[in-house]
């Protein structure tokens, strides 16, 4: 017995032993984005290793906010991550609802299509997309051009359709002997239920508005209608630029969503890890 | 059962018609615009004009190329990273798991542009933390971005940094999917953990793995941001120009959108045959 523990004791320590260099690895590059973040640029740019945070994250984001309107393209980045996350998770929800809980003509072709277009990759429909919202509808450099297109989503229906075909007929029907509505059913019964995955398709979703970047760099190139990915990505590259500055960026850029992920783990992974279990 | 068209197609209504607009057509008229030479106005059909430039293009075949190389090496290496990771931290010897899984679950809400600064300043030569510490254990300085392998090894670093936790969370659902009693069944007939992990293990994830390494490919394929923006547009002199890459310079900096959606289509075309290769691999034997 004590020699089985001894085995599970030596097991353990080594897990640990591999894991934790593992772990720290991981962690480094967004300990480093903190660190560079407080950094005046010749601290970065000196022969020096500094692993500790300094002092002067304030001046790097006042040198940020002097190459670009970092302050306004977070603003714009919120409202269409906020808009775009509730237009998604409502038109998601009812297509979901529709393939979940009715029998009607053409079923199975939707979810046909929808699956075949996980495996298409997205630069097929990049340029008529393109060239239809900036040409042919004129709105370029809109919030129209950085919401809507986004907006169809595979895996997220998925997700929803399952979460609807778990819940038991019962619920609804109940509803519909008193001669409720579809719609008020799916409004006041079914969307309460499914409050948790409605939540982590909402995070996931949030997520990829706000990180979203090649369909806005294209669309909105504008000074003053860029999201903050993209006025962040117009300074890279630039030769003279302010590196602590980029970094404060990155950091507003990161940070709250790291926040969030920590706050909301469970409803984080289970919309991650959705995809995968059937 | 009666049908019920009207209700359910009333629902299907806003998401039919914004993946008919933004989907089912782009999907036509990119095809379409393949065949165009796009430099003209009015744009005029000419079937070998894009698809005859591309084949004989040596930019093309150069990302081609650099697109399948990262995805020989750098999807294989990331899932069975992740498969280690998953298994890791589904142990129960692990303390203090939230730790971990914070560790290596954060990159995920982290966005391209701003790891990529960040991957970018880390490998920077002179200054570049990486370099830096490479001194400090006596290793030489390695010039990341002037070489095409070592900037090759920066962004298959950057990519893999970012997506293997992604891939650990869905294996580790997929992990947890998997009753105790199997394991608990060949403890008893002391099959070693080794053997368990790859008679047990393995086969009964293989359908998640599939997943992601179809997923995978399907991202690496579209490769952009990281070439993009780590190291300057493709560089050095076009070394780590990606599929994804190519296509945004011919059609959003050239606009030649005809020769782009070519681009496009050979995209699809890697993806569908990858994928199809892939699903026959792993089919079930019957």
């Amino acid at each position: 017995m004590s020699s089985l523990s001894q085995a599970r004791l030596a097991r353990s320590i080594a897990l640990h032993l591999f894991l934790t260099p593992l772990a720290l690895i991981w962690l480094f590059p967004l300990w480093m984005m903190v660190v560079f973040s407080t950094m005046p640029d010749n601290g970065i740019f000196s022969p020096g290793i500094e692993l500790l945070p300094h002092g002067g994250f304030l001046d790097n984001f006042d040198n940020l906010q002097r190459g670009t309107n970092f302050v306004g393209a977070i603003g714009i980045s919120v409202s269409v991550a906020v808009t775009y996350t509730f237009l998604s998770v409502l038109l998601t929800s009812m297509a979901g609802w529709a393939l979940a809980r009715y029998q009607f003509f053409g079923k199975g072709m939707v979810v046909a299509i929808i699956l075949g277009t996980i495996t298409l990759p997205y630069a097929v429909v990049l340029i008529p997309q393109f060239i239809m919202v900036a040409r042919d509808f004129q709105l370029a450099n809109t919030w129209v051009a950085l919401i809507v297109p986004p907006l169809f989503n595979s895996l997220g229906v998925l997700f929803m359709r399952q979460a609807f075909s778990m819940m038991p007929h019962e619920l609804f029907d109940a509803a519909r002997v008193e001669g409720v509505k579809e719609w008020r059913i799916f409004l006041f019964v079914a969307l309460p239920l499914a409050r948790p995955m409605l939540a982590a398709l909402a995070i996931i979703l949030f997520l990829a508005s706000w990180n979203n970047y090649l369909w806005p760099l294209l669309i909105n190139s504008q000074p003053g209608a860029m999201t903050a990915p993209v006025a962040l990505g117009t300074l890279i590259g630039l030769t003279k630029v302010s590196w602590g500055g980029i970094m404060a960026g990155a950091v507003m850029l990161t940070v709250p969503m790291l926040v969030v992920f920590v706050l909301l783990q469970r409803h984080f992974i289970a919309g991650i890890a959705a995809g995968a279990v059937k | 059962m009666r049908t019920q068209n009207a209700t359910a197609y009333r629902f299907l209504a806003p998401y039919l018609l914004i993946f008919s607009i933004f989907w089912v057509w782009p999907i036509i008229s990119s095809f379409l615009i393949s065949f165009q030479a796009t430099r003209t106005v009015p744009w005029r059909f000419a079937p070998t004009f894009n698809w005859g430039r591309l084949i004989g293009d040596p930019a093309f075949f150069n990302a081609l190329e650099n697109t399948l190389l990262i995805l020989v090496i750098q999807v294989p290496v990331m899932i069975s990273l992740a498969i280690v990771m998953a298994v890791l931290l589904n142990s129960p010897l692990l303390k203090a798991r939230g730790l971990y899984r914070f560790a290596f679950f954060a990159p995920v809400v982290v966005g391209e542009v701003a790891y990529s600064a960040v991957f970018r300043l880390m490998f920077n030569l002179d200054f570049g933390i990486v370099n830096k510490l490479l001194n400090s254990v006596g290793l030489p300085k390695i010039d990341w971005f002037s070489n095409v392998t070592p900037a090759m090894a920066v962004i298959m670093i950057a990519v893999t940094w970012r997506w293997a936790g992604y891939n650990a969370i869905i294996l580790l659902a997929g992990l947890q999917s998997i009753p105790d009693d199997v394991y608990e069944a060949a403890t008893l007939d002391r099959v070693s953990k080794v053997k368990q992990f790859f008679y047990i293990t393995l086969p009964l994830l293989k359908p998640v793995i599939v997943f992601c390494a179809v997923l995978s490919i399907i991202g690496t394929m579209q490769l952009f941001t990281e070439p993009f923006l780590i190291t300057e547009r493709g560089g050095p002199g076009g070394g780590t120009e990606t599929l994804g890459l190519l296509l945004y310079r011919q059609g959003f900096r050239s606009l030649n959108f005809g020769y782009a959606s070519a681009i496009a289509y050979t995209m699809a075309g890697l993806a569908i045959a990858i994928t199809l290769v892939q699903l026959w691999l792993t089919r079930d034997p019957k």
